[in-house]
């Protein structure tokens, strides 16, 4: 079953998949395996802040699957992760039992603090970890099949999209925001405790939740690219090209578009989910319109329609951030990103994997017309609007 | 005439308060009450001071409210600061001359004794020479119902020749005479006729208020006049909703106007819009402290100084935003988009490097602040300018795409670019000029936004879903849809708001746009026809 998937990939998503492999394994060795005063120690802080990176990279990885390949540009893309991140905190916070710092042993602190009776019911179910990855995925999945189910039905394309999804995300924000949601308003939830008996700060659970995120970030990509290899994947980007023109040919545009979304979705809430535990807190700000948009960012830079990009762009990007904005260039850093913004789209607009593949591949077909082969090469499909 | 007036006042007050108290009318005997430092010597004080019937017991209590009196235990002396900070000896008024006395206190105050000061004030000012006092006076024996001013009222009336105060007094007297012990069912009945014509809600509380054993014949006039005032409050509290609203509406389609030009002309989603607005904002501030620094008595003109000036600079950034950035990018709306976001990133950052991440201070206009009363609601002058401002603004624009050249181009562009190029109309001269014209007037918006909003570096953020909102509402490519989406949203949000709160009616919104964007993907006056699908 898996070598007609694996016959689709090729020498770049090797490439890929290997380097990845290999920073799922190596980065954990290291940790564990030197001890913290050798050189080749990587500092557990380090394996978390990878983490997080190879988190934002499936965020960036299903927005590239709809912007890429169907053209939906989402800005609320970080409301399916925060809903994610949320089902998993919710996991979290019930976890913690008596040992909160009103040692209830059903109400999370903040519901104690504000005076909740009881558990709300969608609070529910949630002490059960197979629950609450089966709601890590339900969730947003549900939210972007209603969503997109009105939205495409009715044919909304284009910036109308791109802004009433960011109109769903500032929603979210507002209400997330409220007390009386149950979400821990303000403060969202952190102060974790366990994660399936083990505890969430131990060396030990950082990096098995560092290597659960790459196996996590691998299985997407191969989704990912099974999806846009097919045949599927085909009539995916004639959408994007010609979504009338594939209308008339007899496809149902909304019904493929309405399939991918919630796909992307539920991607995006398991990253949020992966992310969680491993920064220790989920709080509204996350459903912010400017954190949707800066993941478009990451996707842009890396090349949409490039699979790898995605993930490239995300990395980079963040590990840009982290740098910095952790020393005295600080204030600059919204400079550079929105200078970033700005030369992308402008100078760069395949972004660094989309260049350089069309670089090669210009180079190739030289090298062929050198050899007087005359191999036609494939044009390589180009995103479009 | 005015010591005779005040000896007047004095006189009836000190009438007025029957009891031992209103016999001690000797002010130096008074003023000892507020040498032993007891709340409840204190209050006899008052009652004392004010019923003396000297000339300056409204200075004495002002004093005393104001935290300047100040007593001296062992001499058993008070004395008061005036507003140029002098010692006065308040028994006979004259300025402390020599060294000032050793340990002076402070009389202290507490909530009851407060009120007893605003009560005996509202006595003590009912005869005011300045109309607006005695009406501020009136208000205050409204709300305090002190049974002891009823003669004072009494003799104020007799006197009052202005209307407004008249009204005020009869009104005042009404409460107090609801609230007498001693008055007959056949005047509180009255009393409450009177206070029904009043209206209000501090009117419906003073009717509620009403004591169980009142008879019954004043209690059903008392809850008949509730029920009706209150149907009453009900329509008010709706004109209230929609004044709100417009304002609020006004607002939005300040901020909006803008962006339905540079959306509908070059279908571009400009999200630095926000910053233009922001930029004009801190035009303003920058015009006012210039004026403060050269010329305050400029001041009052800030503002028209600061529109045009708004204006032109935000316009000209929009003019270079378009040909450094925007015009490379035409037919790539979704990559214009992202490239204009993070232009909105870094003008955000400029700010704030340049003025620094806290909120700017831009004062009101002496004509811009304060407020005026229609009937129950509240109308504050910032407000009302902002809205004439916005529907000048409006028109002007309205005016300038019907009847000058450049509109007449825009529209064409708008309805057809190509067939307006062949025509031979300059579409890149026109995009420029359409971006120049959106972000000025989103310049001017932040003059508006300058006086109801903080400005700072987020000034922008906070507008631009709103902006979005009501343009993808409203239709593009018609600027009476944007007014229509504006003032739809703003009054919908601000009938909302009783009910579910603030957020909830916001999220409300923004889930009804949500729903009503599936049943007109092109909002409510969409241009209709080919060109749009392109």
């Amino acid at each position: 079953m898996m070598s007609p998937l694996l016959r689709t990939l090729d020498r770049g998503a090797w490439i890929f998949l290997g380097v990845l492999g290999a920073i799922a394994v190596l980065v954990p060795f290291f940790n564990l395996v030197f001890p913290p005063d050798s050189a080749l120690h990587v500092p557990t802080y380090l394996v978390a802040l990878f983490g997080k990176y190879i988190c934002y990279a499936l965020l960036a990885l299903s927005i590239d699957l709809i912007w890429g390949y169907v053209g939906i540009l989402s800005l609320g893309h970080g409301a399916f992760f925060a809903l994610g991140g949320y089902a998993m905190g919710m996991y979290l916070m019930r976890q913690i039992g008596t040992r909160g710092v009103y040692a209830h042993p059903e109400l999370p602190d903040f519901m104690v603090f504000l005076n909740w009776p009881e558990l709300p019911v969608f609070w529910y179910g949630f002490q059960h970890f197979p629950y609450a990855l089966l709601m890590v995925v339900l969730v947003p999945g549900a939210l972007a099949f209603v969503f997109g189910w009105f939205a495409f039905r009715s044919r909304v394309t284009g910036v109308y999209l791109s802004i009433i999804t960011q109109a769903l995300t500032y929603a979210l924000l507002l209400g997330f925001f409220r007390n009386n949601f149950g979400f821990g308003g303000n403060n969202g939830l952190t102060d974790f405790k366990d994660i399936l008996g083990f505890n969430v700060q131990a060396q030990g659970t950082r990096v098995a939740l560092f290597m659960v995120s790459c196996v996590a970030l691998i299985i997407g990509f191969l989704i990912c690219r099974a999806l846009v290899t097919s045949k599927f994947g085909k009539v995916l980007v004639a959408i994007r090209d010609a979504e009338a023109r594939t209308r008339f040919l007899g496809y149902r545009a909304e019904s493929y578009k309405l399939f991918v979304f919630t796909l992307s979705a539920c991607m995006a809430g398991v990253a949020g989910a992966l992310y969680v535990p491993q920064v220790g807190i989920i709080n509204p700000s996350e459903f912010s319109p400017a954190n949707s948009i800066e993941a478009v960012i990451w996707v842009a830079v890396g090349g949409r329609g490039t699979l790898t990009g995605a993930v490239i762009g995300a990395i980079l990007v963040n590990y840009g951030k982290t740098t910095f904005t952790s020393g005295v260039l600080a204030p600059y850093w919204l400079f550079v990103l929105g200078g970033l913004f700005i030369a992308v789209t402008l100078l760069l607009p395949k972004g660094i994997v989309g260049t350089w593949q069309e670089w090669s591949e210009r180079r190739r077909q030289r090298a062929a017309a050198d050899n007087g082969s005359a191999a036609p090469a494939e044009p390589a499909p180009r995103p479009a609007e | 005439m005015c010591l005779l007036r005040a000896c007047l006042v004095a006189m009836i007050f000190g009438l007025a308060l029957a009891g031992p108290a209103a016999h001690a009318a000797d002010l130096t005997e008074a003023l000892a009450r507020f040498t032993t430092d007891d709340f409840s010597d204190t209050d006899a004080g008052i009652s004392e001071v004010a019923a003396s019937g000297d000339p300056r017991s409204a200075t004495i209590i002002e004093a005393l409210q104001a935290g300047r009196l100040l007593f001296n235990a062992e001499q058993k002396k008070v004395f008061y600061t005036d507003a140029s900070g002098k010692l006065i000896d308040a028994a006979i008024g004259q300025a402390v001359t020599g060294d000032r006395p050793a340990d002076l206190e402070k009389v202290r105050l507490n909530n009851r004794l407060r009120r007893a000061i605003d009560a005996a004030l509202g006595g003590l000012t009912l005869l005011a020479p300045d109309p607006a006092r005695r009406y501020d006076a009136a208000q205050a024996v409204f709300k305090s119902r002190e049974a002891t001013a009823l003669p004072l009222l009494d003799a104020a009336l007799a006197k009052e020749t202005d209307q407004r105060v008249k009204k005020a007094l009869t009104e005042a007297r009404a409460a107090v005479v609801l609230y007498a012990d001693d008055a007959s069912e056949a005047d509180k009945v009255a009393a409450i006729a009177v206070l029904r014509a009043r209206g209000g809600q501090e009117t419906v509380a003073a009717l509620s208020g009403l004591p169980v054993d009142a008879p019954a014949a004043v209690s059903g006039a008392a809850r008949e006049a509730v029920t009706a005032m209150q149907s009453q409050l009900a329509a008010w509290t709706a004109v209230q909703n929609a004044w709100y609203g417009i304002s609020l509406g006004s607002v939005l389609l300040l901020a909006a106007i803008g962006l339905a030009i540079t959306f509908g002309v070059m279908g571009v989603i400009n999200m630095a819009h926000g910053e233009m607005v922001m930029l004009g904002a801190y035009v303003t501030f920058a015009v006012q402290e210039l004026i403060r620094q050269y010329n305050p008595g400029l001041f009052d003109y800030s503002l028209l100084i600061a529109v045009p000036l708004a204006f032109l600079v935000a316009g000209l950034v929009g003019i270079l935003v378009e040909q450094g950035i925007i015009r490379f990018l035409y037919g790539r709306p979704l990559e214009t988009l992202l490239a204009t976001w993070g232009l909105s990133l870094v003008m955000q950052q400029a700010v704030r490097t340049a003025f620094g991440p806290t909120n700017k201070e831009v004062g009101n206009p002496s004509w811009m602040s304060g407020a005026f009363e229609i009937g129950q609601i509240t109308i504050t002058y910032n407000r009302l300018w902002i809205v004439c401002f916005t529907l000048a603004v409006f028109v002007a624009l309205l005016g300038l795409l019907r009847f000058t050249r450049l509109g007449l181009e825009m529209r064409a562009v708008t309805q057809n670019r190509a067939m307006a190029a062949s025509m031979g109309i300059r579409t890149s001269r026109v995009d420029a000029l359409t971006f120049g014209l959106g972000s000025g007037i989103a310049g001017i918006a932040g003059v508006a936004l300058s006086q109801i909003d903080n400005v700072s570096p987020n000034l922008g953020q906070g507008y631009i879903i709103d902006s979005f909102m009501v343009v993808v509402f409203g239709g593009v490519g018609n600027l009476w849809g944007t007014l229509v989406g504006a003032f739809t949203l703003g009054i919908a949000n601000k009938f909302l708001e009783p009910y579910a709160g603030a957020v909830l009616a916001k999220i409300a919104i923004l889930v009804l746009i949500i729903l009503f964007i599936q049943k007109r993907p092109r909002g409510l006056f969409a241009l209709k026809g080919r060109a749009v699908e392109a």
